[in-house]
């Protein structure tokens, strides 16, 4: 899907912002992200031009962190720990719990474009294992009856 | 008079809903006409207990927890703003045994003050060491600094005083000082506490810091997992430049300092310093060859400090109470206090400040009160991912960065995982190998290739597939990884493998005498 001119507005008024800002592709990719929900990869063209480095290096550089994304997600995120503390408390029941609830693996969103599920590698949440994140508030302690009402109302919103 | 009432806004603590805690007692209170005045305070680290909320008396602050939306109306019924018995009474706060037996020395205010309140910081301390460093020479700062045995606290336990003095005796106009804010290990979440419930003393570290080295710009690069944190810290940002702490000519001295908060993105191996600083650089976070160490060609190629948020939040009390006071805690080479992070599968998990010398075995059970299953602690995970996982033989080790090297283990960051019983170690083994080949940053083979060799080879024991030339290939590959990859994902990611292998052979399907080293 195209870009509507908005967006294409959008991302040109970020790359205009961070210009002349050194190391400015981190603050950019945030800024573009957090408005659009994702960097779309009709960016990559009209910020290698204005920042003088290759559309490679651009797509080298998106494609590394993990935060960044070039689709647009669900209308909600739901992220996952899968790092050892929350594997200690049981983590893996509830990624086994939630990919069947949702009828998705990792890096997929739901049919009704509710939920994305991502995994995540520590919250900093470890003294309250299992923890998952769902957009940016972090949940502690969470079982099955905490998962589904997290669902319930990501699917509502 | 208003009642005084703390509620943390710690995130860990609104992960246990905290907010909704706070929401419904001040819906409470306006329902019964009470007055009073609710301060959100940090987390004393007591998760276990969160929401842990404390209420203001003639005999000092009491707590009670943990309390859910559902013992407001009965905390109300007994008037607990009055510090009256309740099911979740605690008693006075500071008489709670756990924080009792610790020596809080970074983390002196956390959990006590409102951690944006700049009057709250300066009542308790905050600015003092600044205020003596600003009469000191550069060298004489550096001199403090290494005289108290600080080590970098992010892993690696370089001395901070070294570190600070190369960069001091780096000729060069522009230096930088760049705080380590990407704390990905699992098992930890100190930095998180103290960016979130007492920024200003890691503010104040960081001017410390250049006014030490001659640096006038500092970045934080804050992992983008920690959305409460970044909020924070620009908010006290923002208080630190209008009261004249950051900025030019720093209260009146002709010290000027700029700070910025940068968001990561994601990327664990950018807790690698040299990978950290590409990253800020706006690129890829690839790690780079050392030498030049970022000391002498750093951030855009300047002498640079990078330290952990650790290291520097405990800059301030060295400056403001001496070397001496800060040596006088620890054993042998490991001097003063440790944030240790309790984690995992344990009853009373939460942060612990102790002088170093404190054992394995007092920290899973005089404080962490066994595993929080009830069944027995088989395994625990020190330091982070690239830990060793060291058996229950190894826990009266006492946590000292030597005797953990002595070991094969680290105390790295001070984080502790705790496994119990039912845990596969060989499962762990290969989660530690998928782990690295997620994240590696793909620049040396030995970690690119070695981390999915890895995962493969132990499939292959597991099915009993040829497992006496598994286990030696295994082994030559942690060989490899060790001595062969640039940096510690690579180096290290054989540590909780070869540990997993040694001590828990028989979750391999293997005979105990098969694996010895």
């Amino acid at each position: 899907m195209a870009l509507s001119s908005l967006q294409l507005e959008k991302i040109s008024v970020h790359i205009q912002k961070y210009q002349d800002k050194p190391g400015a592709l981190l603050p950019l990719m945030h800024a573009i992200q957090d408005d659009l929900g994702f960097v779309p990869e009709e960016s990559f063209k009209p910020i290698s031009k204005a920042y003088n480095l290759s559309v490679a290096e651009i797509h080298g550089f998106v494609t590394f962190y993990h935060h960044f994304r070039t689709h647009l997600p669900g209308k909600n995120i739901l992220q996952i720990c899968r790092a050892e503390s929350c594997q200690a408390m049981g983590s893996e029941n509830l990624e086994n719990y939630c990919q069947e609830k949702l009828g998705i693996d990792y890096h997929q969103t739901t049919k009704d474009n509710s939920i994305t599920l991502e995994p995540v590698y520590c919250l900093g949440n470890c003294a309250c294992s299992p923890a998952v994140m769902i957009n940016e508030e972090v949940v502690g302690r969470v079982n099955e009856t905490k998962i589904d009402q997290i669902i319930k109302e990501a699917r509502e919103s | 008079m208003a009642y005084k009432i703390f509620i943390p806004r710690d995130s860990s603590a609104i992960s246990l809903g905290a907010d909704k805690v706070y929401q419904e007692i001040l819906n409470e209170a306006k329902n019964r006409n009470i007055d009073i005045n609710i301060v959100r305070n940090g987390s004393r680290g007591l998760f276990w207990l969160e929401p842990m909320i404390e209420v203001e008396t003639p005999k000092g602050r009491v707590a009670y927890g943990p309390v859910t939306i559902s013992d407001v109306a009965s905390l109300f019924e007994i008037e607990f703003f009055l510090g009256n018995k309740h099911p979740l009474f605690l008693g006075i706060t500071e008489d709670i045994k756990w924080l009792k037996n610790q020596e809080r020395l970074t983390y002196a205010r956390v959990g006590i003050t409102d951690p944006v309140s700049i009057l709250d910081y300066e009542k308790w301390d905050g600015f003092k060491g600044l205020k003596n460093s600003l009469k000191l020479s550069q060298e004489n700062i550096i001199k403090e600094i290494a005289d108290s045995g600080l080590r970098g606290r992010g892993g690696a336990a370089f001395p901070t005083g070294i570190k600070w003095k190369t960069v001091l005796d780096a000729p060069s106009e522009k230096k930088y000082i760049v705080c380590n804010a990407d704390e990905g290990d699992s098992g930890t979440f100190s930095d998180r506490m103290i960016m979130e419930n007492d920024p200003f003393v890691l503010i104040e570290g960081m001017i410390i810091a250049g006014l030490a080295v001659g640096a006038d710009q500092g970045y934080i690069y804050l992992r983008s997992e920690y959305p409460h944190a970044l909020k924070i810290l620009n908010e006290a940002i923002d208080i630190a430049v209008d009261k004249g702490y950051l900025g030019k000519n720093i209260l009146g001295s002709d010290f000027s300092f700029t700070l910025e908060v940068t968001r990561a993105a994601g990327a664990y191996i950018c807790g690698e310093e040299t990978s950290l600083l590409e990253s800020l650089e706006g690129k890829r976070g690839m790690v780079r060859y050392k030498p030049p160490l970022p000391a002498i060609e750093g951030l855009y190629g300047k002498p640079t400090v990078v330290n952990n948020v650790i290291s520097l939040a405990t800059v301030p009390i060295i400056m403001d109470k001496g070397a001496s006071f800060y040596a006088n805690y620890g054993m042998g080479r490991s001097k003063g206090t440790l944030p240790i992070q309790l984690a995992g599968n344990l009853k009373q998990t939460g942060l612990i400040e102790k002088a170093f010398g404190i054992s394995l075995r007092e920290l899973l059970y005089d404080f962490g009160g066994g595993s929080a299953t009830g069944r027995p602690i088989k395994a625990v995970q020190v330091g982070g991912p690239l830990g060793a996982f060291l058996p229950e033989e190894q826990f009266d080790t006492p946590l000292d960065y030597e005797k953990f090297t002595e070991i094969k283990a680290v105390v790295g960051h001070g984080g502790i995982v705790a496994f119990d019983d039912t845990v596969d170690m060989s499962k762990m083994a290969r989660y530690s190998f998928e782990f690295c080949a997620i994240e590696s940053c793909g620049k040396c083979t030995p970690c690119r290739i070695g981390s999915t060799r890895g995962m493969e080879v132990i499939d292959k024991i597991k099915e009993g597939t040829d497992q006496e030339k598994n286990v030696s290939l295994l082994r030559d590959l942690g060989d490899t990884m060790v001595n062969g990859s640039l940096c510690a994902m690579g180096g290290m990611t054989p540590f909780p493998v070869i540990s997993a292998l040694n001590y828990f052979p028989e979750d391999f399907g293997l005979e105990k005498t098969e694996t010895s080293a």
